[in-house]
């Protein structure tokens, strides 16, 4: 009996996301008293594969093959369930992000196991399994039990504080039968160096209140010196303002970042619906009665494009 | 061609949530029913690529899985531009058994592109696209932000971190769609709400799939301490709190 979770890596280096898995999932095998087994795809050597132990996984299963260098949701499926069923996984745990979404709901079928999407709390009982998800787009919750044998989570990003302890992990190759792939993949196109949206864990936004995309260069400073990624409300993206990959809220990207400044954002129930899960929400607008400060935690009644300038020079000074 | 769409019928996105019966049920009192914004974005790129005699596709259907109350969402997809419609005539009661009984009509009625929607707006599992493929043992491909058809051959934009790539599946493919796929949702000319009473809409039976999930009761979320305001000329005060109160600086 084991639990598995499925970690992403980004060149080769686990993304952060993965390590807030590993630790979720060594919490629910201590709850089912048994051992956490870490399935890693791709190149990833040695060292970075040990670094996996330190947040809690006893063994970490490595496969390495070619056909799996682009993502064919059918193959990885496939592949994680080989693995599973032979570590006899009774959880598998999985990210709630891209990658997450296109593995776990095939998963749960072909292993026939009960899905819970986009958990951020360990489970409320084993017996029976009973799980805590958002709903509703986060303006309600669900306990639901899962009564397969099998379960399958996905974990909410930045949901799960991580910890480090002194454990060590065995490592295993594992040679994964893959039948050809049905996708092809060509023009790949990335930005490198850019912080990813979905994990940063400051988040500076801007609205409509920001007036035009002329003045974006207040929110892209202010996001350099804190070291954050840019994201934007609809009407800015519907606008042309920004492109579409910074639209948070409902129909957008969902984040769940440490601190998340909105500037000239009312806060439409669709947006509050993106960005909820955030630690810590600032709020600058003009509108005393705008909705976005009944979410916040801070909040400024003022025009973004002036307080915008001395916020930043308010956070160089501390710097 | 032939198109499949699946559409979930839910709450409108600014419904505030109630719950009745000791928090065991969602409140429908009052709700505005629409099709959920992602399926609706799909319906609109699969009307889109019909319109274009190029991509050679002779039908778009509908399906959903829901009670006669969704029937008023299934007509609104018939008259924005579906040709056809099914309902398969249960009550929803999980991701499973949505998908189970949307891939056991398709198994019986075969179709070369499939859509369905990356989420849906009431129970935000991201699942019954993923299962669907699964159950019919076809490429699955998520994260798509645009659809073209090119040759006969579909062309999927796939959304990764940083970027995106392009992805060119065997047929069927089933394609999970995001924002981006339709610039907006196409909205019912009248003449097409009165073409959409006409259309057929197929009622099936469901089969019997084993439930996997329940859900035990809802929860509300606690109330959040209100608001520290900040006086505009106090910038610093704002960097101080989020450096030594709230540590995220």
């Amino acid at each position: 009996m084991s639990v598995l979770v499925f970690t992403e890596n980004w060149d080769g280096k686990f993304k952060k996301v993965s390590f807030e898995l590993v630790s979720y999932a060594s919490k629910i095998a201590e709850m089912l008293n048994t051992q956490t087994v870490a399935v890693s795809i791709g190149d990833v050597q040695d060292d970075e594969l040990n670094t996996l132990g330190k947040y809690g996984a006893d063994k970490i299963v490595s496969v390495k093959n070619d056909q799996l260098n682009i993502l064919d949701n059918q193959a990885y499926t496939s592949v994680i369930a080989q693995v599973a069923e032979k570590e006899e996984a009774k959880v598998v745990v999985i990210a709630q992000n891209n990658m997450g979404k296109a593995i776990a709901p095939r998963l749960s079928v072909k292993l026939k196991a009960g899905l819970g999407a986009g958990i951020s709390k360990l489970p409320s009982s084993v017996e029976p399994f009973t799980i805590f998800k958002k709903v509703y787009s986060g303006k309600a919750y669900s306990n639901v039990v899962i009564k397969s044998d099998v379960k399958i989570l996905t974990l909410a990003q930045n949901s799960f504080e991580f910890e480090e302890n002194q454990k060590s992990a065995t490592i295993e190759e594992f040679n994964a039968t893959v039948d050809a792939v049905k996708t092809s993949v060509s023009d790949v196109q990335k930005q490198t160096g850019k912080l990813l949206l979905n994990d940063a864990e400051i988040v500076v936004s801007g609205g409509r209140g920001m007036k035009s995309a002329d003045n974006w260069g207040a929110i892209e400073e202010l996001a350099e010196v804190l070291g954050a990624a840019t994201a934007c409300s609809r009407p800015v993206s519907d606008e042309g303002w920004r492109p579409h990959g910074e639209h948070t809220g409902q129909t957008g990207k969902i984040i769940a970042p440490n601190l998340y400044i909105a500037a000239g954002i009312s806060g439409a129930i669709q947006h509050l619906a993106g960005i909820s899960g955030s630690k810590c929400i600032v709020a600058i607008n003009t509108d005393k009665d705008a909705p976005i400060f009944e979410a916040a935690d801070y909040g400024i009644i003022g025009d973004a494009m002036k307080v915008l300038p001395e916020l930043i020079e308010a956070v160089k000074e501390i710097k | 061609m032939k198109i499949l769409v699946c559409i979930s019928n839910v709450p409108d996105t600014t419904t505030k949530a109630k719950f009745v019966n000791d928090n065991t049920a969602f409140d429908t009192a009052g709700v505005q029913w629409i099709i959920n914004p992602w399926d609706e974005l799909a319906l609109t790129r699969a009307i889109e690529l019909k319109s274009d005699a190029a991509n050679s596709i002779e039908n778009i259907t509908v399906i959903t899985v829901g009670g006669k109350d969704a029937e008023p969402t299934i007509r609104k997809a018939l008259a924005i531009g579906a040709d056809d419609a099914v309902r398969i005539d249960a009550e929803p009661k999980d991701a499973y058994f949505v998908a189970a009984q949307i891939a056991e009509y398709i198994k019986n009625n075969p179709f070369d592109l499939i859509f369905s929607g990356i989420e849906s707006a009431d129970h935000n599992g991201s699942a019954v696209g993923g299962m669907v493929s699964e159950f019919l043992n076809i490429p699955s491909v998520s994260a798509v932000s645009a659809a073209s058809i090119e040759g006969g051959q579909v062309k999927l934009t796939r959304d990764i971190d940083g970027g995106n790539e392009q992805v060119t599946p065997e047929l069927p493919v089933l394609a999970i769609v995001q924002k981006g796929i339709a610039k907006e949702p196409m909205i019912a000319a009248m003449r097409g709400i009165m073409m959409a009473r006409k259309k057929p809409l197929n009622v099936v039976a469901p089969i019997e799939v084993e439930v996997l999930t329940e859900v035990v009761n809802y929860e509300m979320p606690q109330p959040k301490p209100p608001c520290k305001m900040i006086e505009p000329e106090n910038v610093k005060e704002l960097v101080d709190l989020l450096q030594n109160e709230a540590k995220v600086i």
